[in-house]
C-alpha cells in the first residue's frame, strides 16, 4: 500500500510517515501542495491523507488537483479543528472519504487505510 | 368561590412589572386592561345613556302634548254640547214668548199646559213663570208655591232689565239670560233661563223657566273621563255650579283661581289645592256666566307611560349589565392574549440569549480544541514513534521502564484528545442542524457528562432504550440540551441516593417516540405543576435557579415538533414525558445522511 501524507506540520507528518513505514506501509510525505503534486507526478499512490487546512490551498482543492492526475486514488481528510464547516465541506465530496480528527491513533489510521485499500481491491 | 376566582383570574393581574432590561414587558398590562375597559365602556355607554335620556324626554313631551290636545278636544266637545243644550232651551222659551200673547201666558192653565209640553219635548223642566215689567211673578206653574214673588231685586232680573234699558236688540242673546246656579226661594241648586219680550205698549215681560242642574251634570258626566278626570262648571266668581269629584260641593268656592277669560278653549298645567299635578282645560261658555272646567290628574294619565318607562329602564339596566360583562370579558381576554404573547416573546428572547451564550462558548471551545489538537497530534506521533521503536527494534526491547513511560505519555494524550473531541462535539451541536441520529446515543452522550455526579451522589441511572427505536431526524444539539436540562432537573430533585430512569418506546402508530425521564425525587406540588414550564417560575430561587431551564426545555421540544408533559407526586418523584416525531421536516431530512461515517 502506498500512502501520501500532506500536512504543514512537518514534525507530525514525518513522524507519521516513519511509523507507517515501520508497519509495512509505503508512506511519503509533503508539507505543502507543491511538493505533494510533485510527488504525485513522479510516484504512484493508493491513498492520500490530507490536512483540511493547508497553507495557500485547502485540502479539498488539493484533493481535486490530485484526483485530476490520479483518478483512482482514495482520500482521507485529517483535521485538528473538527468544525461544522470543514465537516460539511469534506462530507459533501463524493466517494468514500474519511474524516479524522487529530490526534489519531496509529492503529485506527492503519485500520482505516486497510479498509479503503481492501474496498478498492474488492472492486478492482 | 375564591378558588373559582383564582382559576379565572387573568395571569397578567398577578404579573409584577419589571422596569428595565430585556425582562421588561412591552406594556403595563394592568393599566392597559383598565384603560381598555374604561374607554370601551365610555364609548359604548355614553351614547346609550344620551339616547335613552333624549328618547325619554321626547316621548314624555309627545305624550304630554298628546294629553293636552286630548283635553282641549274634550273641553271643546263638552262646550259645544253645553252650549247647544242651553241654546235649545233659550230658543224654546223664545218661541213660546213669541207664540203666546201676554194674556195667554198669564193664564194659569195655559202655562201649565206649556210646561207639560216642554217636559215632553225637551226633557226635565223645573217650573215656568211669567214676570211683568215690575218684576212681579204674575203666573207660575211648578212644584213650589212662589206665585206673586217679586224678582225685581234679583241679579238676573236686573241684568235682563238693564240689557233692555240700554238698547233694544233683536238679537236673542240680548233678550235672554242664563242665570248662575243658585238656591233661590226653593233652596235647591238650580239655574234659571229667562227670555224678555216687549208688548205692543213697549212694556216688557219675562218668561222664565227653572232648570235642574242634574241635566247639566248628566251631560258633563256623559263624556267619558279617565279615572281621575273631573268636568264641571264654575261661574266667573269661582262658585262651583255642578257637582265635582274633588273640588267641593255645589255652590262652594272653587279652590283654584278662576282662569282668565279666553274666547277659545285653553289648557293649563299646574298643581291643584292639594298639590296634585293636574292639567286643566277650560272654556268660557258664551252668553252664560259659566266656565267649563275639565281637570285631569297627570299622574294617573301618565301612569301607563311610567309603566312603559319602567320596563324601558329595566331594559336599559339589563343592557348596561350585559355590555359591562361583555366588555369586561373581551378586554380581559384580549389583554390576556397580549400578555401571553408578550410572555412568549420574553421567553424566546431569553432562549435566544441563552443560545447565543452557548454558541459563544462553543466557538471558544472549538478554537481552543483546535489549537491544542495540532501540538497534541505531534506529541502523539512522537511518543508513538518512540513506542514503535521499542516495539520494532530489538535493541530497545529490554527497557520496560522506558516503554512504560512512553505508554503513559500516549494514554495522557488520549485523555486530552477525548476532552478536545468532546469540546468540538459540543460546539458542533450548538448549531441548528437536523440530522439522522440515534436516541440512545444522544442520551448516552448526555449521561457521559453526568455520570461522575451521579456516582458521587449514589444516584442509580437506568436507561432502557430498546433497539427497535429507529434512528430519526432531529437536531442533536437541541435534543441533547433537552436531556441535559431534564437530567439536571432530576438530580436537583434528588438528595443522596435515588434513581433516574430513562425509558423509550414507539407510539402505537409508530410515528413518534415517547421518552420518559423519571426521578425518585421530592416531587412537585400540584399547584406548581401548571406553571412549571413558565419562564422564571422557580422553586429554587434561594439556590440560584433562574427558572428558565424547563421553559427552555419546553421551547426546545416544541421547536423539535414534539410535546412535553409532566406528572408528579410529592414525595414519590416526577416524570417528564417527551413525545418526539420520527419525521422532523421533510425538506431538511436529507441533510442528515451526509453525516454518516463520522469518526471520532
Amino acid at each position: 500500500m502506498r500512502v501520501l501524507l500532506v500536512d504543514d506540520e512537518e514534525e507530525l507528518v514525518a513522524t507519521l510517515a516513519e511509523r507507517l513505514d515501520m508497519r509495512g506501509i509505503d508512506a511519503a510525505w509533503a508539507s505543502d501542495y507543491r511538493s505533494a503534486l510533485g510527488l504525485v507526478e513522479v510516484r504512484e499512490f493508493d491513498i492520500a491523507l490530507l490536512d483540511v487546512r493547508l497553507p495557500e490551498m485547502s485540502g479539498l482543492e488539493l484533493k481535486r488537483l490530485i484526483e485530476a492526475r490520479r483518478p483512482d486514488m482514495k482520500f482521507i481528510f485529517l483535521t485538528g479543528h473538527g468544525s461544522e464547516e470543514d465537516f460539511e465541506a469534506c462530507s459533501a465530496e463524493s466517494g468514500k472519504e474519511y474524516y479524522l480528527i487529530k490526534p489519531v491513533q496509529i492503529e485506527v489510521l492503519v485500520a482505516k487505510l486497510n479498509e479503503i485499500c481492501q474496498g478498492q481491491g474488492e472492486r478492482g | 368561590m375564591q378558588d373559582g376566582w383564582k382559576r379565572f383570574k387573568p395571569k397578567f393581574l398577578e404579573h409584577s412589572e419589571q422596569t428595565s432590561g430585556t425582562n421588561k414587558s412591552l406594556f403595563n398590562f394592568r393599566r392597559l386592561w383598565k384603560q381598555s375597559i374604561v374607554i370601551t365602556l365610555a364609548v359604548v355607554l355614553l351614547p346609550l345613556f344620551t339616547l335613552a335620556v333624549v328618547d325619554y324626554t321626547v316621548s314624555w313631551k309627545a305624550l304630554e302634548s298628546e294629553l293636552l290636545l286630548r283635553t282641549t278636544r274634550l273641553v271643546s266637545n263638552l262646550r259645544r254640547s253645553l252650549t247647544s243644550y242651553l241654546d235649545e232651551r233659550i230658543f224654546a222659551l223664545n218661541f213660546l214668548i213669541l207664540d203666546n200673547s201676554y194674556a195667554q201666558l198669564a193664564d194659569e192653565n195655559r202655562l201649565k199646559q206649556i210646561l207639560e209640553n216642554l217636559k215632553s219635548g225637551l226633557g226635565e223642566w223645573y217650573d215656568l213663570g211669567l214676570i211683568d215689567h215690575t218684576g212681579k211673578q204674575v203666573n207660575y206653574t211648578g212644584p213650589y208655591n212662589i206665585q206673586g214673588m217679586d224678582y225685581s231685586g234679583q241679579d238676573w232680573y236686573k241684568k235682563l232689565h238693564y240689557k233692555d234699558q240700554e238698547t233694544y236688540h233683536d238679537s236673542i242673546a240680548m233678550r235672554s239670560d242664563v242665570s248662575d246656579v243658585f238656591l233661590g226661594f226653593r233652596k235647591t241648586p238650580h239655574l234659571v233661563i229667562s227670555v224678555l219680550h216687549n208688548d205692543a205698549q213697549g212694556r216688557h215681560y219675562i218668561l222664565r223657566a227653572g232648570l235642574d242642574i242634574e241635566q247639566l251634570n248628566a251631560i258633563l258626566s256623559h263624556f267619558e273621563l279617565s279615572n281621575n278626570g273631573d268636568a264641571f262648571l264654575i261661574n266667573q266668581e269661582g262658585i262651583i255650579q255642578t257637582s265635582t269629584r274633588y273640588y267641593g260641593p255645589i255652590m262652594g268656592k272653587f279652590p283654584l283661581p278662576v282662569p282668565p277669560f279666553s274666547e277659545r278653549t285653553q289648557v293649563i298645567e299646574g298643581q291643584d289645592h292639594v298639590g296634585r299635578e293636574i292639567v286643566t282645560g277650560y272654556a268660557y261658555i258664551t252668553g252664560t256666566p259659566f266656565i267649563l272646567v275639565v281637570v285631569k290628574q297627570k299622574d294617573t294619565l301618565m301612569g301607563t307611560w311610567e309603566a312603559t318607562g319602567g320596563s324601558l329602564l329595566l331594559f336599559l339596566i339589563g343592557s348596561v349589565v350585559a355590555i359591562v360583562a361583555v366588555v369586561f370579558g373581551i378586554c380581559t381576554y384580549l389583554v390576556n392574549s397580549i400578555y401571553q404573547a408578550d410572555q412568549k416573546r420574553l421567553a424566546s428572547l431569553h432562549q435566544a440569549e441563552y443560545a447565543n451564550k452557548m454558541a459563544s462558548i462553543g466557538r471558544l471551545s472549538a478554537g481552543v480544541a483546535h489549537e491544542i489538537n495540532n501540538p497534541l497530534a505531534i506529541i502523539n506521533e512522537k511518543a508513538g514513534l518512540i513506542k514503535d521503536l521499542f516495539t520494532f527494534r530489538k535493541e530497545y526491547e529490554g527497557d520496560q521502564r522506558l516503554l512504560g513511560l512512553v505508554s503513559a505519555i500516549i494514554s495522557s494524550v488520549d485523555r486530552c484528545a477525548t476532552i478536545t473531541r468532546q469540546l468540538l462535539n459540543f460546539a458542533r451541536n450548538l448549531q441548528v442542524n437536523v440530522q439522522k441520529l440515534s436516541l440512545r446515543r444522544v442520551v448516552d452522550d448526555v449521561l457521559e457528562f453526568q455520570i461522575k455526579e451521579a456516582s458521587h451522589r449514589h444516584i442509580a441511572i437506568a436507561v432502557d432504550i430498546p433497539a427497535e427505536i429507529p434512528e430519526f431526524f432531529s437536531d442533536r444539539g437541541k435534543l441533547q440540551q433537552v436531556f441535559i436540562n431534564l437530567v439536571n432537573n432530576a438530580f436537583a430533585a434528588m438528595k443522596e441516593g435515588g434513581t433516574l430512569a430513562i425509558k423509550s418506546r414507539l407510539t402505537d402508530d409508530g410515528a413518534a417516540i415517547v421518552t420518559t425521564v423519571r426521578d425518585s425525587g421530592c416531587g412537585i406540588p400540584p399547584e406548581h405543576l401548571e406553571k412549571i414550564f413558565e419562564p422564571f417560575f422557580t422553586t429554587k430561587s434561594g439556590s440560584g435557579g433562574t427558572g428558565l431551564g424547563l421553559s427552555i426545555t419546553y421551547g426546545l421540544v416544541t421547536e423539535l415538533g414534539g410535546l412535553i408533559d409532566i406528572k408528579s407526586t410529592v414525595g414519590a418523584g416526577t416524570t417528564f414525558i417527551i413525545t418526539l416525531p420520527l419525521k422532523y421536516h421533510a425538506d431538511k431530512a436529507d441533510k442528515g445522511d451526509t453525516h454518516e461515517g463520522t469518526v471520532g
